[in-house]
């Protein structure tokens, strides 16, 4: 049993490492885009505009209140019904992944500039810096210690969400465990190595966030 | 001559409140001006309103020469020729003493950066601290800090500082440090506008003084008059005050024998 148990394994390995490949692009690439999302959306936040914060406040609780499998299901059925417009399913995965992990990041990011003493931005409009080089040198690098493990956090919760993909049929690391256990039956031994395929994709991260915290700590 | 900064019938709100009050003060290119005044009296504001941290609503300000009520001032233009100095230093905690004071050279002005950096170099030797050049904002003391503080701004070479409380926070013994720099400053000629509550100060380093309570100038003098003799009650109440210490009654005997 155990070993016939390993030989599954070894002989699903190509198929899995199929699905894992689909799971780790579309997470690491919600993950680059909610980045620089977040940033742009934290930064925006900042500038104390009206106009600006109401659209931003919408877009936040929007994807705060709606569940991403209804964001999934709506843009991905969604659109070619209203709008004659259809995204592949990895595209759609990417996109509202991103949508939704630019909110959380960006809310991040936000308080974090927002935790800053008011000090520091009149010291640097003081000596005549823009607002890019505000932010840029002065502003954004000290938030950045600020919203590191907060944010790290987000990244691990995007690569976990991103198993909701299989709804819209994209063949991600889970949906391929799932073949294997239709035909094999071996629920406990795939299972487990999913598990595991997780375990070790975040577990990582929230260690890097740990000696980043350690290390700024003393510096 | 023409004054290098002109209020007039300036007016400042906060919301519904007016917080300053048709000001009308005109300051010569050299000149020491020392504003006094009871806290929440505007005297901050003011500053405040010289390099755009604070919106003016009326009246008119100029500085050397150009209205800086216009709509098209260009504030980051005027904010490199006056220099501020806060109550809390301010300084840049991520960024190394001499980053501190060359970021506004050298991104601002984009100046040489070996040029740049003997001025910093320089002035550093100036006010003591050359040997802290590559330290961080926190190793230092608040005096320490302040003076880094005063040398970030001058090395922008402004016509004008300000200085808003810059002693304020800091322990006494450290204040003496730091206002023998802008007394040097004031020797060399520079403009100053000085927000302080150092009275001993203000009377050693004034060429006048103004007087201010609530969002009005009541009085202004040189210090000999407006030290020995206030011309208005409110000044003269205001003096009292800082004169209550060393004034108070003596503990009697009395009480010790009980």
């Amino acid at each position: 049993m155990a070993s016939s148990g390993l030989e599954l394994l070894w002989v699903s390995l190509p198929q899995l490492g199929k699905g894992a490949a689909q799971t780790l692009s579309i997470s690491f690439l919600s993950i680059a885009f909610s980045t620089v999302g977040g940033v742009v959306y934290g930064v925006l936040r900042t500038l104390n505009s009206k106009a600006l914060n109401l659209v931003l406040r919408i877009y936040l609780e929007l994807f705060r209140a709606i569940p991403v499998l209804v964001w999934l299901y709506l843009l991905f059925f969604g659109l070619p019904i209203f709008f004659g417009l259809s995204i592949p399913s990895f595209w759609c995965a990417v996109l509202v992944l991103s949508l939704w992990g630019a909110s959380e990041v960006g809310e991040v990011v936000r308080g974090a500039l927002h935790s800053l003493p008011r000090g520091q931005r009149e010291a640097g409009l003081s000596i005549g810096l823009s607002d890019p080089q505000l932010y840029g040198y002065v502003l954004l690098p000290q938030a950045l210690k600020r919203m590191t493990p907060p944010t790290i956090n987000v990244y691990t919760r995007i690569i976990k969400t991103s198993s909701l993909a299989v709804l819209i049929g994209v063949v991600d690391v889970i949906k391929v465990g799932q073949q294997i256990i239709e035909r094999t039956y071996e629920s406990v031994l795939i299972y487990g190595a999913l598990f595991l395929f997780f375990f070790f994709i975040c577990y990582p991260l929230s260690a890097a966030s740990k000696v980043l915290e350690r290390r700024w700590a003393q510096a | 001559m023409s004054a290098l900064i002109e209020f007039q019938g300036f007016n400042k709100y906060f919301g519904d409140q007016q917080v300053l009050k048709g000001i009308d003060l005109s300051v010569q290119s050299g000149e020491v001006v020392v504003i006094l005044g009871p806290s929440g009296c505007g005297k901050s504001t003011l500053l405040r309103c010289l390099n755009g941290l604070e919106v003016a609503h009326s009246g008119s300000l100029r500085f050397a020469g150009k209205e800086l009520l216009d709509k098209a001032t260009d504030w980051r233009q005027v904010r490199q020729d006056v220099g501020m100095v806060f109550q809390s230093y301010h300084l840049f905690p991520h960024m190394s003493v001499l980053d501190n004071i060359l970021l506004g050279p050298l991104k601002v002005q984009k100046r040489e950066p070996r040029e740049a950096r003997a001025q910093a170099e320089k002035l550093l030797e100036r006010v003591g601290l050359s040997d802290k050049r590559d330290a961080y904002p926190r190793q230092l003391s608040g005096g320490q800090q302040q003076r880094i503080a005063i040398v970030r701004s001058l090395c922008m070479n402004p016509q004008v500082m300000l200085f808003d409380e810059v002693t304020a926070a800091l322990d006494p013994e450290m204040v003496k440090e730091v206002l023998e720099v802008i007394q040097g400053l004031a020797r060399d000629g520079m403009t100053l506008l000085i927000v302080t509550h150092e009275m001993a100060f203000a009377r050693a380093v004034a060429d006048r003084v103004v007087f201010m309570e609530a969002g009005r100038i009541l009085e202004q003098n040189t210090p000999e008059a407006f030290f020995t003799n206030p011309q208005t009650a409110r000044a003269q109440q205001f003096l009292e005050k800082f004169s209550f210490v060393s004034t108070l009654p003596k503990r009697t005997k009395e009480l010790e024998l009980l």
